[in-house]
């Protein structure tokens, strides 16, 4: 018996090294290549030979610093601001769902589900002209709008099914209690509806923040360009440098937030993606 | 035996209240639900089918960004030229070769990693579940380069940590050619989306009822029969949301090609040739062409996908 436990416990911890190696290597690899010096980018081993912080200076303090930093600027700003309007309009429509019974509850729900199939790539042919037309090409309204096709249908969907396990008649019972409607709404349901609303608020904000079509299509300067676009198009500081060590470090840097993020809210996202996703 | 994923809620209270027709509760639940649900919904029409149809529109034009005087009215004559030309059909089988690969492989893998972490002492399983998130926060874009660098002929490692194995060559560029180019692509398309699935799948195994596995067992079926008979049928809906999720993401793969490859050496998939035409080369008319094209080649998966598999959609993602 403890020899079959002590088994048990070496195959475990073989798996588990193997899935961190997994998880992690892409991570190590440009973690690696961030601290490489020039001069060693074209060594072809893994580690540095010399750790330096060279392509760190480049992009905050270096030449690089005003496309890194505006474009950090411009993402940060535009995924918090797409991110809170795509939360404030779903929790609306994901209360009513729940709570409300009213004609169109299903049609709603299936447009949320053709938005979010909808190619991205569809959408912004047409959105490319018409921001030109109309002034909005490369600023942030031109993209905060299109990001709400992205978070607005996953939005909505998980909200859906978080408030659908919200006992509702709590709100009721603190009516018998005494409380006026607001109060038994703000005492009983705010705090069961608000852990749904935060995590939600999380999964739109990586969405926004991972976008890449809309940033590169409906951008074309510092004004508005987002991190994404900026790496892609990220030029060494002169023609005869490859700009690999400067993305990497900037890769570092919008990557080791997030995924702290997402480490410390594990939980709390995994409940909503897959509940959003599997049931209600 | 039919999917268990529906599950009864507290809303459905509602239900009775509204039965009792045109009584003025029902008709001010009715208001307010539109009034709160209803900006939502616009704002959803708004960003999607508006640009769709304009996109329909657009496509019938000979239009230029380059000389927009020359705009002049030519029917389906856009569809016309793309439908002929080899590189639609190509980058159509580039496409789909991706998605089904990356489907499949990410399927397996997910499944394996979900049983994982399903039968996980408890000591491991946070540990292991907070590993597979990482790939999650992590942007496409920054996934694209590390696979990119890894690989590239000068900044890369990965031929250096086979050279010892025969038959491989340590001065292969990978990305010199179609199936290398595509083998990186699709590993780091698989890399970063497989964790989600397998937590898709976890959670699809959360409710296979425990005794029904037990009597399986007690009544002596293999493993591969517990499998096959009881675990797998009772999770139908979840891959089945995993799959046709994960196939339309797939589709419209975009990030990874474009930083690795930018449709180099055969690579080029839909959404980069949508993207060429019109952001690229100011082709209007014919990239509006390609969208609605591209939009329709998701609408028919779909519809396959329902048909064939008899999906529920909606059920299966969570309305009642």
């Amino acid at each position: 018996m403890k020899n079959s436990s002590t088994k048990e416990r070496v195959t475990w911890a073989v798996i588990s090294v193997l899935v961190l190696l997994y998880a992690l290597f892409p991570v190590a690899s440009i973690l690696a290549t961030s601290f490489k010096q020039p001069s060693d980018l074209t060594t072809g081993k893994f580690l540095p030979t010399e750790w330096s912080t060279v392509n760190y200076e480049q992009i905050l303090v270096g030449d690089a610093q005003g496309l890194f930093l505006s474009s950090l600027r411009n993402s940060i700003g535009i995924a918090l601001i797409a991110t809170f309007i795509a939360v404030v309009l779903a929790t609306l429509c994901a209360y009513a769902i729940a709570r409300l019974d009213f004609p169109g509850k299903k049609m709603i729900l299936t447009t949320a589900l053709a938005v979010s199939i909808f190619p991205v790539i569809s959408i912004v042919t047409p959105l490319f002209n018409l921001w030109r037309n109309i002034g909005l090409y490369d600023t942030w309204p031109g993209l905060i709008i299109p990001y709400l096709s992205l978070t607005l249908p996953i939005s909505i969907w998980t909200l859906a099914a978080f408030f659908r396990q919200i006992p509702w008649e709590l709100e009721q019972a603190a009516q018998v209690d005494g409380a006026t409607t607001w109060q038994a709404f703000r005492k009983a349901i705010v705090p069961l509806a608000a852990p749904g609303v935060f995590t939600t608020a999380i999964i739109a904000f990586f969405i926004a923040w991972n976008d890449f079509v809309y940033g590169i299509s409906l951008t074309s300067t510092e004004a508005a360009r987002p991190v994404p676009a900026a790496l892609a198009f990220f030029t060494g500081a002169s023609q005869f440098e490859e700009p690999t060590g400067a993305i990497s470090a900037a890769a570092i840097i919008v990557t080791i937030p997030i995924v702290l993020l997402v480490l410390l809210f594990q939980r709390q996202i995994v409940s909503g993606l897959t509940q959003g996703a599997v049931k209600g | 035996m039919s999917t268990q994923v529906k599950t009864s809620s507290p809303a459905t209270g509602n239900k009775k209240r509204a039965a009792q027709p045109y009584s003025e509760r029902a008709r001010g639940e009715r208001r307010l639900g539109w009034l709160l649900a209803g900006p939502a919904f616009v704002v959803m029409l708004a960003v999607t089918a508006y640009p769709i149809v304009q996109a329909a529109y657009d496509s019938l034009f000979n239009y230029r960004l380059t000389a927009p005087s020359e705009r002049e009215f030519i029917g389906l004559g856009n569809y016309g030229v793309i439908l002929t030309d080899f590189v639609w059909w190509r980058d159509l089988g580039v496409t789909l070769l991706i998605t089904v690969v990356t489907v499949v492989v990410e399927l397996i893998l997910g499944f394996a990693l979900a049983l994982v972490m399903h039968k996980a002492l408890k000591s491991v399983r946070g540990l292991l579940r907070t590993a597979i998130l990482v790939p999650y926060g992590i942007i496409t874009v920054v996934s694209a380069f590390a696979w990119f660098y890894a690989f590239d002929i000068n900044s890369g490692y990965i031929n250096n940590w086979f050279d010892w194995v025969p038959g491989v060559d340590p001065d292969l560029n990978w990305f010199a050619g179609t199936w290398s180019s595509l083998f990186v692509i699709m590993a780091s398309e698989i890399w970063k989306t497989t964790p989600f699935i397998s937590l898709l799948l976890l959670a699809g195994l959360a409710q296979v009822p425990d005794e029904l596995t037990e009597a399986a067992e007690v009544d002596g079926a293999t493993w591969w029969e517990r499998m096959s008979r009881v675990i797998l049928p009772n999770m139908k809906a979840a891959i089945m949301v995993a799959v046709l999720f994960r196939a339309l993401d797939a589709f419209r793969i975009f990030d990874n090609v474009f930083i690795m490859t930018n449709g180099a050496f055969g690579t080029e998939v839909l959404s980069l040739l949508a993207y060429r035409t019109s952001i690229s080369r100011l082709e209007i008319g014919m990239g509006s062409a390609v969208s609605v094209l591209l939009f329709i080649c998701v609408l028919l998966i779909c519809f396959i996908a329902i048909k064939l598999f008899k999906v529920d959609l909606a059920g299966a993602r969570g309305s009642k």
